[in-house]
């Protein structure tokens, strides 16, 4: 695993406010949105695209429709609703379908990716904290 | 292969007739436990070309395995000289209904026993032979020859008197959002059957159909191996085939589809 850097909030120390949205930027660096594109769509990161249609991203296929489309999101939503979303939906939709990213504890039979098997103890975050910002900056670019 | 998810999405009122001959229901009233109007089957979710391979035993590649149970049926195993014949006679009599009423209560056990437990309890205590692997494909072959025995026959489930109690453990299990991406079974096969999952038609997670033959992974596969990859893929730590709790999960499942037609063994991409 990628050692965190210092500057980094770690998963367990992330503020939401009322409403759910994360204001400050959960490493100082500032996202990319391709790379966030790309974290979407890939099956082992973030595939978002298996519940949300994305028509930014149709060179990917598949695009489910278990969520609402993510067109105009970045108008919709201001960047710290956004983050707060990535990182843990369900201080923004209670009891949402959609799962955490930036969570690592809490979890009823955590497995270890998709083996099957038990977690680690030390068990990381879907994604890091650099590509939840990815994830946002891409967000903040579907405007209508 | 054929089918897959690449297809056409199928008719909504396709109706499934076997060899031109038996009549399956594959939409009903939902019984009153589930929170459904309608319950339906897995093969109304899939496509054409898959829900064909279901129409015609010659078609059907599940049926393979049936004539290979069928030898294992005849073969004596086992410390007793024994073959199941032995004491079962032909399957298509002894196995008619069979299928319909499992998981059931074992009175003299004192415990609910899936088919598959039966079957090994019949190798172990009965012939004196190795019990099949829970979930392996001698197992599910031998499942496969039961279930056809009922075929079109309504599941029929018990949920009440001794089983009720492991019926709750699987309604709870059920609704368990498990793993890292915290998924219930409920939240893909009850809040969004019907949708699409990245490429996948999510079905109400019926198992009427099981054994069912996968053109995935070309083989037959017991419920509780669809179970262990449901609840792998919720980045979780799965329970084992034959496990107390997939078991009680394996009654929960089979009572949602009390109404549905035995279908096994079946044919899903
Ligand atoms: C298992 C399904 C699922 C996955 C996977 C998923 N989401 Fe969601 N998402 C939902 C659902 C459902 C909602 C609607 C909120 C609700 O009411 O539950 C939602 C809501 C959202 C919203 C707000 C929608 C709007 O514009 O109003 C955003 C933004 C979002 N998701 C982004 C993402 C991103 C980014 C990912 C991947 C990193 C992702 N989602 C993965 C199911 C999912
Ligand atoms: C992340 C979504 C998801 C979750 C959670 C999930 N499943 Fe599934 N399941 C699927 C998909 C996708 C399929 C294949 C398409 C279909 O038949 O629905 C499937 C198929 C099945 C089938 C085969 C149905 C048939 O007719 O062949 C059964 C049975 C099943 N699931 C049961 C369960 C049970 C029980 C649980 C909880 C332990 C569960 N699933 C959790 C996504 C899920
Ligand atoms: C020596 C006799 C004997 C042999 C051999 C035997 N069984 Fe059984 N089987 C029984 C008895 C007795 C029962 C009733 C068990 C009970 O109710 O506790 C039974 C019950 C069953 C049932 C449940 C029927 C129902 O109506 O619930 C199935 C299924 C079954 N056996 C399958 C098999 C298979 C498959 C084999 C061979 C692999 C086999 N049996 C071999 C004696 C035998």
């Amino acid at each position: 695993a990628i050692a965190a850097s210092a500057a980094e909030t770690a998963p367990d120390n992330v503020t939401h406010d009322d409403y759910g949205s994360v204001a400050e930027s959960l490493t100082g660096t500032a996202g990319d949105a391709a790379s966030g594109a790309t974290i979407m769509t890939d099956r082992g990161l973030g595939n978002c695209i298996a519940c949300h249609e994305v028509s930014a991203l149709k060179d990917a296929p598949w695009h489910g429709e278990v969520g609402p489309t993510l067109d105009g999101a970045g108008d919709r939503w201001t960047e710290a609703d956004l983050r707060g979303i990535v990182v843990n939906s369900k201080m923004v939709f209670d009891g949402t379908i959609m799962p955490a990213y930036y969570k690592n504890s809490g979890f009823v039979r955590a497995g270890d990716l998709y083996t099957g098997k038990a977690a680690p103890a030390d068990l990381p975050p879907i994604l890091t904290a650099q590509q939840v910002e990815d994830v946002v900056a891409f967000l903040m670019t579907l405007q209508d | 292969l054929l089918g897959g998810t690449l297809g056409a999405s199928a008719d909504e009122n396709a109706k499934l007739v076997i060899n031109g001959d038996i009549e399956m229901v594959t939409r009903t009233k939902a019984p009153d436990h589930v929170p459904f109007d309608e319950i339906r089957s897995g093969w109304t979710f899939r496509t054409e070309e898959t829900q064909v391979l279901q129409m015609d035993d010659f078609d059907n590649p599940g049926m393979i395995f049936v004539d290979q149970a069928i030898d294992n049926w005849n073969t004596v195993e086992g410390s007793e000289g024994k073959s199941c014949a032995s004491c079962h006679q032909d399957a298509e009599s002894s196995m008619q209904g069979v299928r319909a009423v499992y998981p059931k209560w074992n009175e003299t056990a004192g415990e609910v026993r899936t088919l598959a437990m039966q079957v090994n309890d019949c190798r172990e205590n009965q012939m004196g032979a190795k019990p099949y692997k829970y979930d392996g494909g001698d197992m599910a072959a031998m499942e496969a020859l039961i279930s056809v025995q009922s075929r079109g026959m309504p599941v029929n489930v018990a949920i009440d008197g001794p089983v009720s109690e492991t019926w709750e453990q699987g309604k709870e299990i059920y609704y368990t959002r498990y793993g890292q991406l915290e998924l219930s079974c409920a939240n893909c096969h009850e809040d969004n059957y019907d949708n699409m999952i990245r490429a996948d038609h999510l079905s109400q997670g019926q198992i009427n159909g099981f054994p069912t033959y996968r053109l995935k992974n070309a083989k037959l596969n017991t419920a509780h191996a669809r179970f262990k990859g449901c609840v792998r893929d919720t980045r979780a730590e799965t329970f084992s085939a034959g496990s107390p709790e997939f078991v009680a999960l394996e009654l929960y499942v089979a009572s949602r589809g009390n109404g549905l037609s035995v279908e096994g063994p079946s044919v899903r991409n």
